[in-house]
């Protein structure tokens, strides 16, 4: 449960910190896997196979997230030239 | 088995750090794959090979692939086979390798070690698939329904106004299981010329 803490903390830092879109969805990878892997803790604990079950639907979702947001990447990387997260703050609300 | 255990936290969070400080994207990409190859280890050891299998290829294999694929597009016309040169240097490799050759070790010596698990009985496939298809076959419904809405937001916004479709055809159909419907924000802004 510690080193799912230290990961999904690490993952954070790099979301905040990088500002190169495709790292941040490496940052993304590593904070889904954390959460993954305190769910695989927590079912090999207790000897359920619920934990596998949620690592699971996880990794669907993760699947499903990167390739979205892969395909997103593709599209501002063309529309802007530029993976830096700055640049692209254009949007005003 | 708890040393294992421990061993493999270690690499995966050198590893996780070390990707986070590295600069290039590729360096960053095989830093990455050590996490989760560490992250695989550290599921057969807690019991659960299941997981582990799945995480070592749908996560190391499918989805750096996809990551591999963009960083390859993205830098076409940019610096192409000078960067690569570069790149490709001697001592790039020397960590990834390290840390994935811990791994090997590891798991060679917990192939030789009797009793998988930490200290607990593994929780095979049969019992996932039994559980999974039983009490939790809505939450298959959902994730199937998500992954098919994933599938065809990202082929929408990988086909849009690029003249070569056959890359992105290639890379969702490797997929296959692919993401949300973020896609619905940008739904049919494009198709306006046709319809008027």
């Amino acid at each position: 449960m510690v080193l799912a803490g230290v990961l999904f903390s690490l993952g954070l830092i790099g979301l905040l910190v990088r500002r190169n879109l495709i790292f941040v969805l490496m940052s993304l990878e590593v904070l889904l896997n954390s959460a993954g892997l305190a769910f695989v803790v927590a079912g090999s604990r207790w000897h359920q196979a619920d934990g596998q079950i949620m690592f699971l639907f996880i990794l669907a979702m993760a699947a499903a997230e990167v390739a979205v947001g892969l395909a997103l990447v593709l599209r501002i990387y063309h529309r802007f030239t530029s993976l830096d997260v700055d640049a692209i703050s254009e949007m005003r609300g | 088995m708890e040393l294992t255990f421990y061993v493999t936290g270690a690499v995966a969070i050198v590893s996780t750090i070390l990707m986070l400080t590295r600069l290039n994207l590729v360096h960053a990409l095989l830093y990455l794959i050590v996490t989760m190859l560490a992250l695989a280890v550290e599921f057969l050891v807690l019991g659960a090979p299941f997981a582990a299998a799945l995480e070592a290829i749908v996560y190391a294999g499918a989805i750096m692939v996809l990551f591999l694929f963009v960083v390859m597009m993205l830098n076409i016309g940019r610096h192409a086979a000078d960067s690569e040169r570069r790149w490709l240097t001697r001592g790039i490799w020397i960590g990834p390798v390290i840390l994935a050759g811990i791994l090997v070790i590891e798991v060679a010596y917990a192939a030789g070690v009797a009793s998988p698990g930490l200290g607990t009985a593994a929780t095979g496939p049969k019992e996932v698939g039994i559980a999974l298809f039983g009490p939790y076959a809505i939450g298959v419904a959902l994730a199937s329904m998500l992954l098919m809405a994933g599938l065809v937001g990202a082929y929408h916004l990988g086909l849009r106004k690029s003249e070569l479709p056959e890359k992105r055809h290639d890379t969702v159909a490797d997929e296959g299981r692919v993401g949300p419907g973020g896609s619905l924000v940008l739904a049919g802004t494009d198709r306006s010329p046709r319809t008027t």
